[in-house]
């Protein structure tokens, strides 16, 4: 007897709460409709070109469209591992990424360091605002502005290698220099807007434990290592693992706009290499298996970031 | 505070003259090119410190005026910026608004639908036989439609509308308000500061973005002034070389070379941006503190 009573009610109960849902949900009726908007919107251009990537797995002929290309059995991911462009625009992407990751990463947190150090407000904004000034520029402008410090013809580097008696270097078509503009110039844009998050940070220090250390005797540098640093370090380690989960990035909108087949050598990145395979050369079928590839490692990644992130500090990126 | 602070040490002036330094070296591209876009092809043909041009003059400028078709492309991009943010402010209000609301049946479900177009995509291709087939190519629509929900503005914006006290919208929907004149009347007059972030981090992507345009765009009539740029060095590129010159300029006579024309169009390009910088940075960083905050 009793257990029927339970029963019933446990089949009442979810029918309830069901009613109470949908009395909620007609009551934020506008909001659902608002909603529909952009959801609709990212529907179209966002979900439909995931079905697309069905060409990954076919032999694409635009005549056909998307669903009639024939299957080709994976053909297209067997020559991936065949393919000596492929495997170097792999092995450039993780180089240039991993020397970005170790020369770049840290350069915002030194800056950011020194920069609290300035005792003069006034100085310290004016160079704060300067120094990200590039971060707001295009790498299409920024590119042009590259090509002629390096000039052989009229940069500023040129000259001073004139100065001490060598030869004007073609940087841009070199494939030693090429990195190392790469790195140089990627820090140059992104040091003073990377330094925000970090002077925040460092703004929000409770100022007794810089009064706890001087009482302990500690000087100037003292400071800096043993309670701006330390301070700081949460959001460096949630900054790099994120980093990290991007590794397969390493900056197509400047790669594309800064070599030319002189370095596509050491240059060429995955990125490049789909967007000169698929929208150069058509081959839409093999490009987007490249992308594919990478967006799948990509994520594989960034989740995983996420999550070690989430274990260590509790909160996540969203 | 005290005696200790103020003293001056060794280490204050090689920091301060380090900052000095650094900001000289991030403003020298800048000055460089304003330089090369006043010369012309005798200025800039030798190796040097270029801080002053031999005498100022404006054929470069002329010459990008007269010569191809950058006005057209200015009024281009003035436009595509502006449809553009409008679109991107409008979509991101009316996304984050609802996703603030904690109360909302299945609101896990549409952050989820939200977040996920973040980590994953179809990619270029994919992207770009969208375009094609809802037959956008050479449409300027094509600049500012994929772009227009932008995930990462929602949550900046979800965040800072969760943040807003509770108490004002309960006693207006005891007024008899509906939630569309909760957004226009109260939630949106007191988010300015977030939606004038968005705003301008959206016109800064939409007069900066060039990927785009230099996909699905061919028709001349319809490019934007970062593909002008990006034409301009491209076709440096296949000559290898910047000293071409392009032909004899204005008032002055003088030949020009493709790279002070080139530079005259890159501060054309990045005028606007430079000129209002000084006034709206702030908001800048203001976006990203919000951004940081976790909702």
């Amino acid at each position: 007897m009793q257990t029927v009573v339970q029963k019933a009610e446990t089949k009442t109960k979810p029918k309830r709460k069901a009613n109470t849902k949908w009395i909620e949900m007609k009551k934020m009726k506008t909001l659902y409709i608002m909603l529909a908007i952009p959801m609709v919107m990212l529907f179209i251009f966002h979900y439909i070109p995931m079905y697309g990537i069905l060409i990954a797995f076919k032999n694409f002929s635009p005549g056909l469209g998307i669903w009639d290309s024939p299957w080709n059995n994976f053909d297209h991911f067997k020559r991936l591992f065949d393919d000596f462009l492929f495997l170097r625009a792999l092995q450039n992407t993780v180089v240039i990424s991993l020397l970005k990751l170790i020369i770049v990463f840290p350069a915002p947190i030194i800056f950011a360091i020194l920069l609290n150090e300035v005792k003069n407000e006034k100085f310290k904004k004016v160079s704060q605002s300067i120094s990200y000034l590039p971060h707001f520029m295009s790498w299409v402008i920024l590119s042009a502005m590259v090509i002629e410090v390096f000039s052989p013809q009229r940069g500023i580097i040129n000259f001073f290698i004139t100065l001490v008696g060598g030869d004007p270097i073609n940087f841009m078509s070199d494939k030693a220099s090429f990195i190392p503009i790469l790195i140089l110039t990627d820090m140059w844009k992104e040091v003073g807007w990377g330094a925000i998050i970090y002077l925040a940070s460092i703004a929000s220090i409770d100022p007794q434990l810089y009064e706890a250390a001087e009482m302990d005797g500690a000087g100037r540098f003292h400071k800096m290592i043993h309670v701006t640093l330390p301070s700081i370090m949460p959001m460096v380690i949630i900054l790099f693992i994120l980093r990290l989960g991007s590794v397969l990035n390493a900056g197509f909108d400047q790669i594309l706009n800064l070599y030319n087949p002189l370095v596509y050598e050491v240059a060429d990145i995955i990125d490049t290499y789909v967007y000169r395979s698929g929208l150069e050369q058509f081959q839409f079928d093999y490009a987007t298996a490249v992308g594919l590839f990478k967006n799948v490692v990509g994520i594989i990644l960034i989740l995983s970031a996420n999550a070690i992130i989430r274990r260590k500090s509790e909160h996540g990126i969203w | 505070m005290g005696a200790t602070r103020k003293k001056i040490s060794l280490f204050d002036i090689l920091n301060v003259t380090g900052f000095v330094l650094f900001s000289i070296l991030v403003l020298y591209p800048f000055w460089q090119t304003i330089v090369l876009s006043f010369s012309d092809a005798n200025a800039s043909s030798s190796l040097g410190v270029h801080l002053w041009p031999d005498r100022w003059i404006t054929d470069a400028y002329e010459f990008v005026f007269s010569y191809g078709n950058i006005m057209k492309a200015y009024i281009n991009t003035i436009v595509r910026t502006v449809a553009g943010t409008i679109l991107i402010v409008t979509f991101t209000i009316l996304a984050a608004y609802p996703l603030s609301k904690k109360e909302l049946p299945y609101r896990n479900f549409f952050t989820i639908f939200f977040l996920i177009a973040m980590f994953f995509s179809g990619g270029i291709i994919p992207d770009y036989l969208l375009v094609k087939n809802l037959g956008l190519l050479d449409s300027s629509l094509s600049l500012i439609l994929p772009s227009a929900v932008n995930v990462f503005f929602i949550i900046i914006m979800r965040n800072y509308f969760m943040t807003i006290d509770k108490g004002i919208e309960e006693s207006a929907i005891i007024d008899g308000a509906n939630y569309f004149q909760i957004l226009t009347k109260i939630i949106i007059p007191i988010s300015k500061p977030v939606i004038a972030t968005v705003a301008l981090w959206a016109a800064v992507y939409h007069w900066n973005e060039w990927f785009h345009a230099l996909v699905y765009i061919q028709d001349d009539a319809k490019t934007v002034l970062q593909i002008v740029v990006r034409d301009m060095l491209t076709a440096m590129d296949l000559s290898n070389n910047s000293s071409t010159a392009v032909g004899g300029g204005g008032m002055s006579g003088s030949e020009l070379l493709l790279s002070n024309v080139r530079a005259a169009t890159v501060i054309i390009s990045i005028g606007p941006i430079v000129l209002v910088y000084p006034f709206v940075q702030k908001y800048f960083i203001k976006g990203i503190m919000i951004g940081s905050l976790k909702g």
